[in-house]
């Protein structure tokens, strides 16, 4: 039992943002445990990028879209191959589905949405945030395999070299009691939060629904993606995909810009792992400025439509 | 149609958390415990269900005492039967209690099982898809939208900026993502009929399982901490909004380095 093996996540023919950070995580990994990496992926196209994360081998099962059941089959059957000390997901909605339908094939433990892994001691060290992010848990997984989901952004990607990995099919059972009908992509173009870098985030300070304009100008700006708080998907202004906090999304972008968003437990506890935090807001005693790295005490219908104005302006500069 | 749906009993999410001596687990005193917010999509769901095409809620839960607080919540909404499986939950990891909850899921006719996407709180969003698999059952996971066929299912999953949709065949097991539906209370005629429903309790070992297959765990907490404490950065006035937004670009280019 030695190496780590990845869920390499594909969409359109290139790996996911968070498969090449699992990638990069399981070099750390496999240098303190022993082995190699490896990836397993459902697309031959892939194994150049794989490589230049650090895949050796890329295990390619012919499983079509992304089901569950099939998947969780092949993925069986790489890890029968290559009897890996370590399963790695990045934590997309994939990841997750898949991770757990793994584990119980398997008889194995996972540690979910991890922003620290290490190999301690043969043992796989987890730590997750838990309630939310109000605590911290440090975890140990044993058994073989240890499975981790990671947290999106928490570990950053770097390539390691040019070489693609080499191919090895997998052939497994391809019965599944479920199908994909089709996929909706509802606001063409819309990034998620989940995966984003820059989360510009709307509260009830915003007072109504068509104020949203305001955040996603600015979203578009500076290329992010629109974050909203409990109250304004409560009220019923934005849907509940853009929720941060707890029973929404927790996040950790580079940069958190909050407008208009006092800072409820549940959302601070949602979104304070962020790297930057920018908070807007005309109440000086407002909990957000407690987590904001810079905090701005004023009108947001005022400066909210000037910094969308001045991103612009230093993106043509 | 008959249903299943698991729920897990956790603390209030306005709570604040304090860790307990010995630093692994929470401190549990004067806390509020709730019916895990996901899981009032999920048991919505199926009270919906058995509206439109009769049938049996089953609520289940595994846990302390203090979870048929939960269950008889669940019944006073309009579940209609409750198993509590008795055990220390915070004893087993995710597995375990994905064992527990699929035995006890076997022993109760149904065509669905409903979680919801995540506990609340350890956040693990693993025992669903888990109990899926130990059953052999499809899975359609955080979902936003279900349309009831015969002999199938077909619903809208969450996804990275867009929804698939999902048809399986049943029984399945579905996790609920808020949207779903709007949760209703409890009436005081819920609340009254419920008293009369007696919750049904069972052991590990009624269920033909061995604490060794469930409490053998393969994830253990070594420590539980609260994050560090931010004290709060610069703060600045924005009367001037033109110079404040001059001041957070400076920042974004600078220190965020996201410009």
């Amino acid at each position: 039992m030695a190496g780590v093996l990845v869920f390499c996540e594909t969409k359109d023919g290139r790996l996911k943002k968070a498969s090449r950070e699992a990638l990069t995580l399981a070099r750390k990994l496999a240098a303190a445990a022993g082995g190699d990496v490896a990836g397993f992926a459902t697309e031959r196209q892939v194994a150049p990028d794989a490589g230049a994360f650090g895949a050796k081998t890329l295990y390619v099962a012919n499983a079509g879209a992304y089901n569950s059941e099939t998947y969780a089959a092949a993925m069986q059957a790489a890890v029968a191959r290559m009897q890996p000390a370590i399963v790695l997901f990045g934590g997309t909605a994939n990841g997750r589905d898949l991770a757990p339908r793994l584990a119980a094939r398997l008889n194995a433990g996972v540690a979910s949405d991890v922003d620290r892994l290490e190999w301690s001691n043969g043992t796989l060290r987890a730590r997750r945030p838990v309630y939310s992010g109000k605590a911290l848990a440090t975890v140990d997984v044993s058994g073989s395999p240890a499975i981790a989901t990671t947290r999106p952004n928490a570990f950053p990607a770097e390539q390691a070299g040019a070489t693609a990995a080499s191919i090895v099919e997998i052939t497994a059972p391809a019965e599944s009691k479920a199908k994909l009908v089709e996929t909706k992509t509802p606001e063409a173009g819309e990034l998620s939060i989940a995966e984003a870098d820059i989360i510009v985030a709307g509260g009830r300070g915003l007072k109504e629904a068509a104020n949203f304009s305001l955040i996603r100008d600015l979203a578009h700006a500076l290329g992010g993606a629109v974050g909203a708080s409990r109250a304004t998907v409560d009220a019923g202004w934005i849907d509940h995909q853009h929720q941060v906090g707890q029973t929404g999304r927790v996040v950790s972008p580079n940069l958190y810009i909050a407008v208009g968003i006092s800072g409820a437990i549940q959302h601070l506890a949602g979104m304070s792992s962020s790297k930057h935090i920018v908070a807007i807001n005309k109440d000086p005693e407002a909990p957000i400025f407690r987590v904001a790295d810079l905090g701005v005490v004023g009108d947001l219908f005022q400066v909210v439509p000037a910094l969308t104005a001045e991103v612009k302006k230093a993106k043509t500069q | 149609m008959n249903s299943v749906v698991c729920i897990a009993q956790v603390p209030d999410t306005e709570a604040r958390i304090k860790i307990a001596a010995g630093g692994r687990q929470i401190d549990e005193s004067g806390l509020k415990f709730i019916v895990s917010p996901y899981d009032e999509y999920a048991l919505e769901e199926a009270i919906r269900l058995k509206d439109s095409k009769g049938g049996d809620v089953t609520v289940v839960s595994f846990g302390p005492d203090r979870v048929q607080q939960a269950l008889r919540e669940c019944l006073a909404r309009g579940a209609t039967r409750a198993l509590h499986i008795k055990g220390d939950v915070a004893a087993a990891d995710s597995l375990g209690i994905a064992r527990v909850l699929a035995a006890a899921i076997r022993s109760i006719p149904h065509d669905f099982v409903f979680f919801g996407k995540q506990g609340v709180g350890t956040d693990n969003s693993l025992v669903g898809p888990m109990a899926a698999e130990l059953l052999g059952y499809p899975q359609i996971n955080i979902v936003t939208h279900i349309e009831y066929g015969e002999g199938k299912v077909t619903a809208h999953r969450e996804i990275e900026g867009a929804e698939e949709v999902i048809e399986a065949a049943l029984p399945a097991v579905i996790t609920a993502q808020k949207g779903l539906n709007e949760p209703r209370y409890a009436s005081l005629k819920g609340i009254m009929a419920a008293k009369k429903i007696a919750i049904e309790t069972k052991s590990v070992a009624d269920l033909g399982l061995q604490d060794s297959d469930i409490f053998n765990q393969r994830v253990t907490i070594v420590s539980l901490e609260l994050p560090p404490e931010k004290s709060g950065g610069r703060k600045i006035d924005g009367a001037d909004a033109a110079a404040a937004a001059k001041e957070i670009v400076k920042y974004i280019r600078e220190e965020a380095k996201a410009l």
